[in-house]
């Protein structure tokens, strides 16, 4: 066994693992006969799962190799193609449970490597100019300094043609769409200090700043490729979370046959079989059988609703208790989901038109320093006329004011905070998100799943009976159901109870079970007191009398309430938009303290209100798990979502928090205003730096050997001046608890069956 | 001054030859799984060779 050992007891539990034609879905040939099937094992922490996980994966039969990759958290196994081997059963056994991985979303990251490639040369090219410049500094005779500027020009091309690139891309980018951004005045910078460098070099000067173009590409390359490295690290994160969405579904052929076809390919009028714990593929309506189905992913309503034949079912939701046949209504692109899809994109206007701090800061500055270079060319051509001269000044002023602290100012800043969040498990998908929750100054919470963790728990437990509530707990550990997972977590209080036996569960009405003579029976009040209503509500009985009746609530995010106030406390409003009933959402609100609540809400005037709150100039952070939220959370400045949110919430949000506590969200409030401190700091500093340079260098005093202890020592301040973040540093502020794990969070919403 | 005639260059070619090792490592995935290849060095060689053997025979 390994330390992923925790998860064994939940092992048992996984019986909800994707079918062999799921998995088989989500593989990829490899030719030779050969399979490659993806997944992701959270919960591999150390060598020894290294070990247990590629042993156990490598014993079955038909696999010829599994590696896996802890960074990632991934295993990637090969296997003949014929038989699919039990991966994920036998993961679970390891207690190391898994989920399949799309091999298609991860297809090697080469915007990294590019970036790790142009950074290796321009460290390379500036090391050895550094090397040499030291030596022309140190007072080389002429000869030498001549020698060595021409080594330096042939190190420096390479690296301003190969890891320059990155910035000239960007720049022409933005000036072809007739903006600045911040690439713009470096690569102009890079370019003049290159050119004018070459033109000294080949008429015997003196001074030569291929040095300072090189360690600027190199500095810069380095605040960006960390910036990288943290966002996909990030994104990765969340891509590896599970993934709520089917795949595919049994669709019974007309002959009675069964085929297991992907999502896309299911049509209007095929009948579906939709397993207990399957997730409804497109809509549909029910053709044959009773169950429950959970809609709190779909549209936020946490009590299961009942479905019989002719009940419409909407994509997303989930089959809890028996199974169905259910006809589909719609192709998967006319879907429930689909539609999210579209309102999701006509929603996402605000964030678009968001130009981020980085970027309104080249705006200002490039045309002061440009306006500054060219003021200084003509001043020295009015005072000497000697054009070489004032071109070399000129171009010395663009090189010292060349934006190297202001192209780290925000980056670093931003690296730092994500990593921060990283640790506290939050993950920045985006670093706007930062500067925009920065500026948030109003919340809206959804309820179901959110605010609660959409898993009820029991109410009202001191009232109760204990040897009822015993009995009740007894027979409700046979069952998966939500409900019966909530009380055989309550009731277990070691009283006796009588010995059950031919315990079988009836599908949309609850379980039965013999003692001696007595029938029990627990579930829906009209079925288990006989009287062959409709009644709802949660009974236990003997045959046919009440012993007790229970009532369920839903569970609140641990630290809800100090969330909400922690928020308020820094200057938030806030307010609940939620899909569920007005009553549940004014019950749930009044304990966190919200006052500001609406229920009901469908998907579209979710958006509208955030709308209506944006023209009020509210800048507004949405916080949501569910599909009805996906459009939400796309419309609103800045958004946030549960790493048990669907798979749409979860891509449209800019943070996802991978802790079932609510504390998630003031941290990353106080984090990013922090980091929003933490820039102008350094756009401060920026500024203070170039206002002491700029007339030492329009004055002409100014040398390669200044220009580059300049530079550093401004690049230096800027990058110290992030690492004082303090917020969300070890000791950590919220408390410690335990690692998300996918499965015992997956047990509220997806019941294996 | 004779001294640097060659030595510059030498110095050049060896950090070249580093670079292109870097290119190498990095082109074969060698920095792909950080977290895993700091664990993996910890590995049982004689152990991981019997597994191999194991499996080997076993497709065979």
């Amino acid at each position: 066994m390994s330390c992923c050992a925790p998860g064994a007891e939940l092992a048992a539990e996984l019986g909800g693992a994707p079918s062999r034609e799921e998995v088989l879905l989500s593989s990829r040939e490899l030719g030779g006969g050969l399979m490659q099937t993806d997944l992701a094992v959270p919960n591999m922490h150390c060598g020894a799962c290294i070990r247990a996980v590629e042993g156990g994966l490598a014993r079955l039969p038909g696999v010829e190799q599994a590696r896996v990759n802890l960074s990632t958290r991934r295993v990637a196994v090969k296997w003949r193609a014929g038989t699919v081997p039990p991966l994920i059963e036998t993961l679970a056994t390891l207690g190391c449970p898994a989920h399949l991985f799309d091999t298609e979303a991860d297809k090697g990251d080469p915007e990294l490597s590019r970036l790790i490639r142009a950074l290796a040369v321009a460290g390379f090219a500036a090391m050895n100019i550094m090397l040499l410049s030291v030596s022309v500094w140190s007072g080389a005779d002429a000869e030498t300094r001549q020698a060595f500027h021409w080594i330096s020009a042939a190190l420096a091309l390479p690296a301003l043609l190969y890891s320059g690139r990155i910035f000239f891309r960007s720049a022409w980018r933005a000036l072809r769409h007739g903006r600045t951004n911040m690439d713009v005045p470096i690569s102009i910078g890079i370019c003049l200090a290159f050119g004018l460098s070459l033109y000294d070099t080949v008429h015997n000067g003196e001074h030569a700043y291929f040095d300072a173009a090189t360690t600027l590409i190199f500095f810069l390359l380095i605040g960006r490729t960390l910036d990288h490295v943290m966002r996909e690290k990030a994104r990765a994160a969340v891509r590896g979370l599970v993934r709520l969405s089917p795949r595919g579904a049994t669709v019974l052929r007309g002959d009675g046959g069964r085929d297991y076809l992907p999502v896309k390919e299911i049509a209007p009028d095929m009948r579906i079989l939709l397993a207990a714990g399957e997730r409804v593929p497109v809509d549909a309506v029910v053709a044959e059988g009773r169950s429950e189905i959970d809609c709190a992913i779909a549209t936020g309503e946490s009590v299961p609703r009942h479905v019989a034949p002719g009940s419409a079912l909407q994509a997303g939701t989930t089959n809890l208790s028996g199974p169905l046949v259910v006809i589909a209504t719609a192709r998967a692109e006319e879907s429930f989901l689909a539609e999210m899809v579209r309102l999701m994109e006509a929603a996402e206007g605000g964030r678009a038109r968001y130009r981020r701090l980085a970027d309104r800061a080249a705006q200002l500055y490039s045309p002061v320093v440009h306006a500054a270079a060219f003021l200084t060319f003509l001043g020295w051509m009015a005072a000497t006329g000697d054009w070489h001269r004032a071109i070399g000044v000129a171009i010395a002023v663009l090189i010292i004011t060349c934006p190297c602290a202001l192209g780290l100012a925000v980056p670093i800043v931003q690296v730092v905070a994500a990593r921060r969040l990283f640790e506290s498990g939050i993950m920045v998908k985006d670093g706007s998100g930062l500067e925009r929750l920065a500026e948030a100054d109003m919340a809206a919470f959804d309820k179901t799943g959110t605010l609660t963790l959409g898993r009820p728990r029991l109410a009202g437990q001191e009232g109760l009976d204990p040897d009822a509530l015993a009995l009740a707990a007894a027979l409700a550990a046979h069952s998966r159901h939500p409900l019966s997972r909530a009380l055989a977590a309550a009731g277990a209080n070691g009283r006796a109870v009588p010995h059950l036996s031919d315990i079988s569960e009836h599908p949309g009405l609850g379980l039965e079970a013999k003692a001696g003579r007595d029938v029990y029976r627990l579930g829906r009040a009209g079925w288990a007191l006989d009287m062959g209503g409709e009644e709802g509500g949660t009974v236990l009985s003997r045959n046919g009398q009440l012993l007790a009746a229970f009532t369920f609530e839903d569970t609140l995010r641990p630290e809800a309430a100090e969330a909400v106030s922690a928020l308020r406390g820094r200057g938030l409003r806030i307010a609940i938009l939620s899909g569920d009933q007005a009553e549940t959402v004014a019950a749930a609100a009044g304990k966190v303290g919200i006052e500001d609540h609406a229920g009901g809400l469908l998907p579209a005037q979710k958006v509208a209100r955030l709308e209506a709150l944006a023209g009020e100039g509210r800048k507004v952070l949405m916080v949501g798990d569910g599909l009805n939220d996906a459009p939400a959370l796309a419309a609103a400045h800045v958004s946030m979502a549960p790493a048990t949110a669907a798979d749409i919430g979860r891509n449209a949000a800019d943070f996802v928090f991978l802790h079932e506590s609510l504390s998630a969200v003031p941290l990353a409030v106080a984090v990013a205003r922090e980091a929003g401190r933490l820039v102008r700091q350094n756009f401060a500093l920026a500024i203070l730096y170039n206002a002491i340079a700029l007339p030492v260098a329009i004055a002409g005093y100014v040398t390669p050997l200044v220009a580059a202890i300049a530079m550093s020592l401004s690049s230096v301040i800027v990058v110290a001046n992030a690492l004082r973040l303090r917020q969300g540093r070890a000791p950590k502020p919220h408390r410690q608890e335990k690692p998300y794990r996918p499965a015992e969070a997956r047990q509220t919403v997806e019941l294996p069956g | 001054m004779s001294s640097l005639v060659f030595l510059i260059p030498l110095a050049l070619l060896l950090g070249g030859v580093a670079l292109g090792a870097f290119f190498w490592s990095l082109k074969s995935g060698q920095y792909d799984d950080l977290d895993g290849a700091a664990e993996r060095i910890l590995f049982d060689d004689e152990e991981e060779r019997q597994d191999d053997r194991s499996r080997f025979n076993k497709n065979d």
